[in-house]
């Protein structure tokens, strides 16, 4: 099973508790599998424990790249939170640690 | 009319590199260069230090920013708009009439004011993120309401070389010029909108160009110790190219622009800002040459009713300490040392953190690192209401010393005041912006 790792890249980005991650395809070929397996419900299962709310899914096909939108993911707020990387910036990371079936 | 207008992205928050705006400016052949240098809290931060000392309160690097980049702006003819007032416009405009005196440049300066809101505020307003009232976030230190391009319009109008403003909308920044330049109006949503796409690729300068990019061996960026900071060539219609100068380190791609359109933003199909409501959701990237991506197909709704106003408070302190351990057990003994501290300092703070920093310090436990470090350090935090409080926790960790695990070492303490921010809506009818001019040549000084 690849991981998402080796199909894709990702940046994290944040807005108060709520955190961006993009999931872009290298190649243009893999986003029809991104598409299928990379739903909302695998990246809930994937980051359980860490996002806590609800997570929406937005498709960019001409972008070969999916928006996840995470709420409750950044331990309460980016000014107030405790965690070393406050801003979430490491859950790009994790996010690509994802595995997922051909 | 021209027919394009070239703006430069110089700065993606107040602490980015001081040089490669300077390189931009002067070989970009820019018309504009934008400094973006307001992160949410920032401006909290800066009000209190003009409370501290009423002529403060502005980028804490200004001057020095200013002295670098007003010979070659000069020179080069190109005008700065940035958000560097920070909580005192005018207060910057004056020391940038300063430096421009000592270095005998002639500048005149538009400061743009209007975003303080804070006396304004309806207390009982709800906040966005929880929507308990605000009343409940005292002590309040700052509101500042998210200005938008036309509220730069006059000051662009003055003829200023430079304009600084407090609070504007990140992408503002950059459509305020175009809007100046072109006569686009309030209500061209389309063009809005694409300037606003032009504006949110720029507004974090190197993170276009390859920086927050790089991952060796899979996305390699060359020369990202003189990344060059980015540029965007604009039509009338607000289709652009976004590309960097000829022999700076860096790369822009598709996939860097891909990444970079997407950051922060929480509905493709709806990114908010007081211009215009932008739809990114069928923008196309395409790779016109080396470094060079067109950026297209934006789109525009009806702009918000109300602004969105930052709001600081005051939210108490954190205390933090670390200390390493290494070899054989690491991760046991770091273990160890956080129950004991788990134990001691437990139920003693409104929240206490504690972090295995080489394993668990960023993910917590949720991917269950396999990676056996060889050394791991323990981080504790907690949340305290004063300083003293907040001292206690890295007193407890450095103690670890004489008291914790075996081979602790290393230990560091911190405490810092936290500044939180939430948000709320205020009427735009409530909100007026004012330009002041100041200004300096040698002539009327001799006058």
């Amino acid at each position: 099973m690849p991981k998402l790792y080796d199909l894709a890249h990702c940046r994290a980005g944040d807005k108060g508790n709520t955190s961006t991650l993009s999931l872009i395809a290298y190649r243009d070929d893999d986003y029809p599998l991104l598409a299928e397996r990379v739903t909302v419900d695998a990246v809930a299962k994937h980051l359980h424990g860490i996002v806590r709310g609800a997570i929406r899914r937005y498709e960019l096909p001409q972008l070969c790249a999916l928006q996840f939108v995470c709420e409750e993911a950044l331990g309460g707020g980016v000014t107030t939170s405790l965690a070393l990387d406050a801003h979430g910036k490491s859950l790009s990371s994790a996010l690509l640690e994802m595995q997922i079936e051909r | 009319m021209r027919e394009r207008l070239r703006l430069g992205g110089g700065a993606g928050f107040a602490g980015d590199r001081l040089d490669a705006p300077v390189h931009l400016a002067e070989h970009g052949a820019l018309d504009y260069l934008v400094l973006e240098c307001l992160a949410e809290r920032t401006i909290a931060l800066a009000q209190m230090r003009r409370r501290h000392d009423p002529t403060k309160g502005f980028d804490a690097r200004l001057t020095q920013r200013i002295e670098s980049l007003l010979p070659v702006l000069a020179r080069r003819g190109v005008r700065l708009v940035s958000n560097l007032g920070a909580a005192n416009p005018i207060g910057a405009a004056d020391a940038i009439v300063a430096v421009a005196r000592r270095l005998g440049i002639p500048v005149k300066v538009a400061a743009v004011t209007g975003d303080d809101v804070l006396d304004a505020l309806e207390l009982d307003a709800p906040t966005i993120e929880t929507g308990v009232p605000l009343s409940r976030y005292a002590p309040l230190v700052s509101a500042n309401a998210y200005l938008g391009a036309e509220a730069l319009l006059p000051a662009l109008a003055s003829g200023a070389d430079i304009v600084v403003a407090g609070r504007i909308a990140d992408p503002s920044l950059f459509v305020a010029p175009l809007m100046h330049e072109f006569g686009w109006a309030p209500h061209d949503v389309d063009r809005l909108a694409r300037g606003t796409a032009v504006g949110h690729l720029l507004e974090c300068a190197g993170q276009l160009c390859g920086g927050y990019f790089a991952d060796p061996g899979r996305k390699d960026v060359p020369g990202m110790a003189d990344i060059g900071f980015p540029f965007a060539d604009v039509t009338q219609d607000g289709d652009a190219i976004v590309s960097k100068v000829a022999g700076t380190g860096g790369r822009i791609t598709r996939a860097t622009a891909t990444e970079q359109l997407l950051y922060e933003v929480t509905d493709p199909h709806g990114y908010l800002t007081p211009d215009v409501t932008a739809d990114f959701s069928q923008v196309t990237l395409a790779e016109t040459g080396p470094d060079q991506v067109a950026v297209r197909n934006a789109r525009g709704r009806k702009r918000p009713r109300a602004l969105k106003v930052s709001v600081g408070y005051l939210a108490g302190y954190i205390g933090e300490g670390e200390i390493g351990y290494a070899g054989a057990n690491a991760s046991a003994r770091a273990r160890l040392a956080g129950e004991i501290i788990g134990e001691r300092l437990g139920g003693r703070y409104a929240e206490l953190r504690i972090d295995l920093i080489g394993s668990t310090s960023l993910h917590g436990r949720a991917l269950d690192p396999r990676e056996r470090p060889y050394e791991v350090r323990l981080r504790v935090a907690g949340r305290a209401a004063t300083r003293e409080e907040a001292l206690v926790v890295g007193d407890e960790v450095e103690a670890l010393y004489t008291n914790g695990p075996a081979g602790g070492g290393g230990a560091r303490k911190l405490v810092t005041e936290q500044i939180g921010i939430v948000s709320t809506l205020v009427d735009r009818a409530r909100v007026a912006s004012e330009v002041t001019v100041r200004e300096w040549n040698a002539h009327a000084e001799a006058l």
